[in-house]
């Protein structure tokens, strides 16, 4: 709770910078982090938000976010500028859906307490005066904590469809006016207990769901931020200054260090370097560039540091026009109407004429308008959907928690029902059914001495080809060697000291066809290549797809031959050589053959697609824009989380759709209560607090189930 | 039953104070950072000496 703050006399001037840091992982790191960057001279206060994998630094403004980002690299973590949180304004909602939540229930508990003396028997005069209190707690309650449902409900109406809340409007707005015409006449039921205790289940069910969905998108913002937001610009009197993408102009000359992405189209002018442009075309091999080369925004510098005068900025970009081509693929995509909506566009009209039958039939019987009313009013409350309105949501924010700790992050509700729904798999190559980083194509080439030199060479540079190697070597367990005289060479290598020898990680003097990289110790060189492997169980992910009836493909923007050896490899259809609109078309063509396509893939190029496929997953090194434009986003290695996701998405439509049964029992013994008039405002709060118990109990279930299949 | 007139206002009372402590924590940023807190309690502020 105490952060070290130290003396904040430089207070008045301070200006605030935020950094994620997605290394963060225990309370040693939020410790290292905030006491490090507080003994920074000039910072006059970290403090690290541990869930949001941020922290927030106070400093005086002579500190640039590069000098932080270099601080917190020396601190051992790396970081990015936070750009402000394009997911994060559903925080926001969070929050008001909770306080309306606070509200509903403090209106509830002080209600209830007041019905249960009136239940008991309170006398007239006491009963009345209850009633009177009752009401003047329930109307400012209703007023606020109902404003989400009357809002959307009135939305609807305006556009002239219905959806959930319009019957949950019309409950609550006739309960609460009847119990005030009850109250103001003395009458015996009010029925203000019923109509808050319904907004508070309901507010339970929309406050879950908001939760997932913010959860789930932090998460993922988090991930998000290592694409070229920006770039170095070089000044006139040849310093260097940070400039954000949307400011860049064509003439400008950008320094892009390696493994930065570009911010904007250019042409090379000084260096020469090779270029990872899988991102933006799916083509796995990199390739050279030198100075007249054009190059494009979303592309990785892989090699040397390199002066790119900019041709084309914002939304001139090659990436602008991938861009475009997912707003109009989105649209489909915004068609789809939720289950809970499907199922109230049947629901509301019965109910509603069920109330209406009743008044009538009582009106014929001769029973008065008011006591028509009653029974009218007794039907709707009865007939809550809180089966819609709190079971859905229920269940799905257990499945979203529970694929959460296997590693998938689903952005809502929605995505779990359309993944439900999948036929037919097709993923992309590069990055997506690979690891997408360089790794070492064969590590035996090294022996224990030098795998170890290797990895405390590497793991000092922040080159594409050092983190892959110093990975490699830490997954197979090698512990770094003690160095003496670290040093980096930028667009060189590291050299180092050892045991009176020289060292190095460099790389080879003559241009070679793939990546690689020259272990230099003493005398010796050995050539370490690389590859972009497979992840590790891809073929146990397709056949646990194929095992629940999903067809799965490739689609490919890498070369024909390439994207085909794969294919063959893992035995499933393969095609190479599309370019984003032919993802598109081919997406656009199974639709139309009636499949529900699950679209899994991280580059720009499959942006589009990802847009428009019936649901999307991206993996966690994806581009920030398939990130955005995925449903679910899946983290680490491995492969399997897409596989599950399925059968996840599969058991919470079934437990869904018991919900909607057990719903549909409750109501066939509760109606014809209501109906004959036997309903009490007693027996309403016991049948709606009762169904709503048994329908989030079944969807607790799913945690087991879930968790189980996790193991399996 | 003149003791209500005490008691059912001491239980509104009591509940706007839940109410409002529970907006006044929303406000503040109590809720920002859940697994932070759950961690800070770990780090040992006296280690000057690191």
């Amino acid at each position: 709770m105490n952060a070290p703050v130290p003396d904040l006399s430089v207070a008045g001037e301070c200006v605030d910078s935020r950094f994620t840091v997605p290394g963060m992982r225990c309370a040693g790191c939020i410790g290292k982090v905030e006491r490090g960057l507080s003994a920074v001279p000039g910072v006059a206060a970290a403090r690290v938000n541990f869930s949001a994998k941020r922290v927030a630094v106070s400093h005086v403004p002579g500190l640039t976010d590069d000098d932080l980002i270099e601080e917190l690299r020396k601190l051992g973590f790396e970081a990015e500028r936070a750009a402000d949180n394009p997911l994060g304004r559903d925080d926001a909602e969070t929050r008001r859906l909770l306080r309306a939540l606070a509200v509903a229930g403090f209106g509830m508990m002080n209600i209830m307490l007041l019905s249960v003396s009136v239940w008991a028997g309170a006398d007239a005069v006491t009963r009345e005066m209850f009633h009177w209190i009752s009401a003047l707690i329930a109307i400012p309650v209703i007023a606020y904590a109902g404003r989400p449902f009357f809002a959307s409900a009135l939305m609807a109406l305006r556009y002239r469809r219905t959806n959930m809340d319009v019957p949950i409007s019309i409950g609550v707005l006739l309960a609460t006016g009847l119990s005030l015409y009850e109250t103001v006449t003395g009458g015996v039921h009010a029925y203000f207990d019923g109509a808050v205790m319904l907004l508070f289940f309901l507010l339970a069910g929309r406050v879950l769901d908001a939760m997932m969905r913010s959860r789930a998108r932090s998460g993922i913002a988090s991930l998000l931020g290592r694409m070229g937001r920006g770039a170095h610009v070089v000044q006139p009197d040849g310093s260097t200054q940070y400039v954000e993408a949307e400011r860049l102009a064509p003439g400008m000359v950008m320094l892009v260090a390696a493994g930065e992405a570009l911010a904007a189209d250019g042409e090379v002018l000084e260096g020469r370097t090779s270029i990872d442009s899988s991102m933006l075309t799916g083509e796995s091999d990199p390739r050279a560039a030198g100075p007249g080369d054009t190059v494009h925004a979303g592309m990785v510098n892989l090699g040397n540091p390199v002066r790119i005068k900019v041709t084309a900025a914002a939304q001139d970009t090659a990436l602008a026009d991938i861009a475009r081509l997912m707003d109009e693929a989105g649209q489909s995509r915004s068609r789809y109407v939720r289950i809970a909506d499907k199922a109230s566009r049947i629901y509301a009209p019965v109910v509603h004429s069920l109330a209406f039958l009743s008044f009538c039939g009582w009106m014929l019987a001769g029973a008065g308008v008011y006591h028509s009313l009653t029974i009218a009013v007794a039907v709707l409350i009865i007939t809550c959907p809180c089966a819609l309105g709190l079971a859905v949501p229920a269940a799905q924010v257990v499945a979203a928690g529970a694929l959460m700790k296997r590693g998938l992050l689903i952005k809502d509700g929605s995505a779990l029902e359309r993944l439900a729904e999948v036929d037919e798999a097709l993923f992309d190559k590069t990055g997506t059914l690979t690891i997408g980083e360089p790794r070492p194509a064969d590590p035996g080439v090294l022996d224990a001495q030098a795998c170890s030199v290797a990895l405390a060479l590497a793991q000092g540079s922040r080159h594409p080809l050092s983190r892959g190697l110093a990975q490699a070597l830490r997954d197979a367990g090698t512990e770094p060697a003690a160095l003496d005289d670290l040093a980096e060479t930028a667009g060189m290598g590291m050299t180092a000291r050892f045991e009176g020898q020289d060292v190095a990680l460099v790389r080879p003097e003559v241009e070679t066809a793939g990546l690689s990289v020259d272990l230099l110790i003493g005398g010796t060189r050995t050539r370490i290549a690389f590859t972009d492997p497979l992840r590790p169980d891809v073929r146990e992910a397709i056949a646990a797809l194929a095992a629940q009836g999903i067809h799965s493909g490739i689609v490919s923007g890498d070369r024909a031959d390439t994207v085909a050896a794969i294919g063959a490899q893992l035995g499933i259809e393969a095609t190479g050589g599309m370019i984003p609109s032919d993802k598109l078309d081919m997406l656009g063509a199974r639709a139309n053959a009636g499949h529900k396509v699950l679209m899994v893939g991280d580059g720009l190029n499959d942006g589009p697609a990802l847009a428009g496929a019936h649901v999307s997953i991206a993996p966690g090194g994806a581009s920030d824009v398939s990130q955005q434009a995925a449903d679910a986003v899946f983290v680490g290695e491995r492969f399997m989380p897409v596989a599950l996701a399925v059968r996840v998405a599969r058991a919470t439509m079934g437990i869904v759709r018991q919900n909607f049964v057990m719903a549909a029992v409750y109501n066939m013994l509760a109606v014809p209560l209501a109906i004959f008039g036997f309903v009490t405002p007693l027996i309403a709060a016991i049948a709606m607090s009762a169904s709503s118990l048994l329908v989030v109990g079944n969807s607790l279930r799913l945690a087991r189930a879930a968790g189980r299949e996790g193991t399996a | 039953m003149t003791i209500l007139g005490f008691l059912i206002p001491l239980a509104l009372l009591m509940g706007l104070a839940g109410l409002g402590a529970f907006f006044w924590a929303m406000k503040s940023g109590q809720f920002e950072d859940l697994d932070g807190a759950a961690n800070r309690i770990l780090i040992d502020e006296e280690d000057d000496g690191k």
